[in-house]
């Protein structure tokens, strides 16, 4: 059983170590002559203003739990739609249930947050 | 155990292939973009390189590794030096449970659908990472847009693949496919397969959904500080991502290595041999993916790209019930067709 994962294992060893490869190919191969102006963070030309790791919208953490929500949900479901056709009904129903309490709440959210999926200007 | 559940070459050798094929197939798409954009634009495009400029990624290749290698100053030097690892490993990862054809692939798991969700979802990191070592203003507005649009456009993804999971009773690859014998899941379930291409394009940063990289707004988004082979390897990522999810899309949807229809006509046709049929089956499959990166480059040179706020409300208002709806219906059809039929 667990043998066939072996492949997967040698496979991400291979991946990495390519990867590095061409990483520290470049970094061999290029020049390497830095200044002041060119370790600058791009910022259109102007003297960056400030430090990049500012304050950022909100509406991001409300994505973000949004998401937590429903990749559980999705997580739920995959068991079922592998067995569903022994469960019979009886679980179809629930799920079926459990699958409108969460779009409910994705309703709720989407009415209450609409504006949150935008970009605040301030 | 059904016949084309057992390998018959050795998983090794098709992992080589495979690796091998999806680093050319990068390349190659990178010609090919640019020869189709130069086509859709009625321009000429690369031509000079070799016969009809096909060593254009070559020379490219070589120039991104002879330019300097620059770290910003104010930034995390060794979160900016993993970021650019992260997209190239996950795509090379996927490979690993993609079936090429009938008993031909790295590793048949019974969670393969499971990995493909997981392992498709580590990528953003690397994304998010190069926004936030950068320290620079676009980068990191850039890795913000990647990190909530791939989490908003995967749980879409996770529905379509679990309406299709309904019809293969089944979370393996191999498994998936041989139940699209008689007839490819994007006609029993065109709806999942709609938001599933929907999906795999946002996954992939393609336009319409390339905010992240929006030159107009953001330069250029989160690799906005990266040069030489980090650069590289983030362009490197983003076609091997294409051609990664074309081959999903023909997995779950397009029946993989079947012919259109095959169960009713397979019986009838002469028997061929193990590596006859095992060239057909390659051919076959890779057919539908080399016509389906084309569609990805078809569409990002004939549709512009979203608004953000459009964005979010297709990926949260749109995808996301209707992907719940057309599971909750198909669930319900097969179910009534297995309990009284």
């Amino acid at each position: 059983m667990l043998e066939q994962y072996l492949p997967i294992l040698v496979l991400i060893g291979i991946a990495a170590g390519l990867a590095v490869v061409l990483m520290i190919l470049s970094r061999i191969m290029g020049p390497h002559r830095p200044n002041a102006h060119k370790l600058q963070p791009y910022e259109s030309g102007m003297d960056p203003i400030s430090d990049a790791r500012d304050r950022y919208s909100v509406s991001f953490y409300m994505v973000a739990m949004e998401f937590i929500v429903f990749d559980l949900e999705i997580v739920f479901i995959y068991p079922w739609a592998v067995r569903y056709q022994e469960l019979g009904f009886g679980t179809f129903w629930a799920v079926m249930v459990f699958l409108t309490i969460l779009t409910l709440g994705l309703v709720y959210t989407l009415k209450k947050e609409s504006k949150s999926f935008e970009i605040s200007k301030s | 155990m059904d016949s084309s559940q057992i390998p018959i070459v050795s998983s090794y050798i098709v992992m080589a292939g495979a690796l091998g094929f999806l680093l050319n197939s990068a390349a190659i798409t990178v010609y090919a973009e640019r020869r189709v954009a130069a086509f859709i634009q009625n321009r000429v495009g690369p031509n000079r390189v070799g016969p009809l400029g096909l060593f254009q990624p070559l020379a490219d290749v070589v120039k991104l590794i002879f330019k300097e290698d620059v770290t910003p100053a104010q930034g995390n030097p060794t979160l900016h030096a993993t970021a650019p690892l992260i997209p190239v490993i996950t795509a090379l990862m996927t490979v690993a449970v993609i079936p090429f054809g009938e008993g031909i692939f790295v590793t048949n798991i019974n969670v393969g659908v499971l990995y493909i969700l997981a392992v498709a979802s580590l990528g953003v990191y690397g994304v998010t990472m190069a926004g936030w070592a950068s320290n620079s203003k676009y980068s990191l507005l850039g890795g913000l847009r990647a990190a909530a649009q791939m989490l908003s456009y995967e749980l879409p993804m996770g529905m379509a693949l679990a309406s299709v999971v309904l019809f293969a009773q089944s979370l393996s690859m191999v498994t998936m496919v041989e139940s699209q014998a008689h007839f490819w899941f994007i006609f029993v379930n065109p709806i999942g397969a709609i938001i599933f291409i929907v999906c795999t394009f946002a996954e992939a940063n393609r336009t319409p959904f390339d905010l992240v990289e929006a030159e107009q707004e953001l330069v250029g988004g989160f690799h906005t500080e990266y040069s030489s082979m980090k650069f590289g390897m983030f362009f490197l990522a983003e076609y091997m991502h294409v051609v990664i999810g074309s081959m999903l899309i023909t997995v779950f949807f397009l029946g993989g290595w079947h012919l259109p229809f095959a169960g009713y006509y397979e019986h009838i046709l002469p028997e061929a041999g193990t590596w006859a049929k095992a060239i057909l089956d390659i051919s076959v499959f890779l057919g539908k993916t080399i016509f389906l990166v084309f569609v990805f480059i078809w569409v990002r040179w004939t549709i512009p790209r979203f608004k953000y706020n459009q964005l979010m409300s297709l990926g949260w208002a749109r995808l996301l019930p209707l992907s719940i709806l057309n599971f909750a219906v198909i669930a319900f059809i097969l179910m009534v067709i297995h309990t009284y039929f």
